[in-house]
């Protein structure tokens, strides 16, 4: 167990610093950059925060969708592991044209648009806005 | 003087056989897969000029040839394309680094957000969509058959343009992405059951949208950035110009963030261009969806392959938006 600041709080030290005094101190394309490595910093809060529950959700997803048996794996690496896996077998069910047919196809859309909700919660927040 | 400018002084003074020096060398932003630079010639009788210089990063994923690029801009500028004028080009690694050409200077804005945003662009966003589709009308008819245009591929009769994009971008994906996209093999099947049967063929601009182009208050000033010139279906230029990522947020503005798709369409085929079928730039318009996600993981590719760039690392995470956007357009029948 780390001592604070978690490491959520330390990316927020670095990013309040690249907006508050680093931005405005550059111009033209290292201004620009300081603005994407903010942004960048952004964006690993975010998915610090939710990984874990967001993996477990998609996992539960994929072995529905897929009907296959199973526990979640309790250890991060593997979830992260098994949705890879389990998304890879996705695609090949979509590629042999599965996907094609209802209610399969209406499914796998519907979970595919969560994962890349999920995605964006992380990603690009703002992008789910409009 | 930077090493750059030297080289590039010493460069410009070969050719034009004189005395160069070049100065206020400075790179322009945007471009993350090719560099851009403007500076300052004086030559030894005492001229002075305002130049741009384009130059390939080393080692990126995306391979085009910065002497294509020129000789492309020499016949847009034949054809009545608004362009840069294009000066001198060099494609020995040996005296910059890497390939490059040089082109006039034109002064005027690019940030498409400034552009959409600005009240001081308000003329040029009323003026633009009219100009963008008469520049456009004037890039298909480029005229294929020019000496200088030999190295351009053509589709083969047998496939349609639209069936060669689909598999090239298809087999990019597969080379490339090292994760699995689901979203993205639901719009490959659905592309892949609907190709469009092209009109005609003819030159593609291949990357046609607001932020390649130079504007000022008034309106259009150059098209630029053809690097990914090639041959095909006209409409692929419209659908393009409507993908969701160049609206920058004025969503209700498909084309571009200027204007509904139908005030676009209907200036293309004013200004001379062929009829517009709205269902195959409805298709193109997907596919630029696709190509754009797939673009934003080769540029994530090249930050991995260990060219240090924080702006291609963040592109990686921009693939989830055009995944949202393909569902969004192919729910439905």
């Amino acid at each position: 167990m780390q001592d604070r600041p978690t490491a959520r709080e330390l990316l927020a030290a670095v990013r309040d610093f690249l907006e508050a005094d680093v931005v405005a101190e550059l111009e033209g394309v290292k201004r620009f950059h300081a603005r994407v490595a903010a942004n960048v910093l952004a964006i690993v809060e975010r998915e610090i925060a939710s990984e874990e529950q967001t993996l477990l959700s998609e996992w539960e997803r994929l072995v529905r969708l897929l009907g296959v048996p199973g526990t979640a794996p309790a250890r991060l690496d593997e979830l992260r592991a098994s949705v890879r896996g389990l998304t890879e077998a996705l695609v090949g069910r979509i590629r042999e044209g599965e996907a094609d047919r209802e209610p399969f196809g209406r499914t796998v859309r519907e979970h595919v648009r969560e994962t890349v909700r999920e995605k964006l919660r992380v990603a690009n927040p703002r992008y789910l806005g409009g | 003087m930077t090493d750059l400018a030297a080289a590039l002084a010493a460069y410009l003074g070969r050719q034009l056989g004189t005395g160069a020096s070049v100065s206020a060398l400075r790179r322009l932003p945007g471009g993350a897969s090719r560099e851009t630079w403007l500076f300052a010639l004086a030559t030894a009788d005492g001229r002075t000029e305002r130049l741009v210089l384009r130059r390939d990063p080393p080692g990126h994923v995306i391979e085009t040839s910065r002497r294509h690029e020129f000789l492309l801009l020499r016949e847009a500028a034949a054809a009545g394309v608004p362009v840069p004028r294009v000066r001198w080009c060099e494609e020995d690694p040996a005296v910059l680094g890497a390939p490059f050409f040089v082109m006039d200077y034109v002064e005027g804005e690019t940030l498409a957000r400034r552009l959409l945003r600005d009240a001081e662009y308000a003329p040029a966003r009323a003026a633009l969509p009219e100009q963008l589709a008469a520049a456009l009308v004037r890039v298909h008819a480029i005229d294929l058959d020019a000496l200088a245009l030999g190295f351009l591929a053509r589709p083969s009769a047998e496939t349609s343009p639209a069936g060669t994009e689909l598999a090239r971008y298809e087999s990019l994906f597969r080379a490339l992405a090292p994760e699995p996209h689901p979203a993205f093999e639901l719009a490959l099947r659905w592309l892949a059951a609907r190709l469009p049967a092209a009109k005609c063929r003819t030159l593609v601009h291949g990357d046609y949208r607001v932020g390649n182009v130079i504007f000022g208050p008034e309106g259009l000033r150059a098209v630029i950035d053809w690097e990914m010139v090639h041959v095909g279906d006209p409409m692929e230029d419209l659908g393009w110009l409507c993908v969701r990522a160049w609206r920058f947020g004025a969503d209700a503005m498909a084309a571009g963030g200027l204007s509904d798709r139908a005030r676009f369409f209907a200036a293309y085929e004013r200004a001379g261009g062929g009829v517009v079928d709205p269902a195959a730039v409805r298709w193109w318009e997907v596919f630029g969806n696709l190509k754009w996600g797939i673009i934003c993981i080769m540029q994530m590719q090249t930050f991995l392959a260990g060219v240090k760039s924080v702006e291609l690392a963040s592109l990686g995470r921009r693939t989830a938006e055009t995944e949202l956007e393909l569902l969004d357009l192919t729910e439905g029948p």
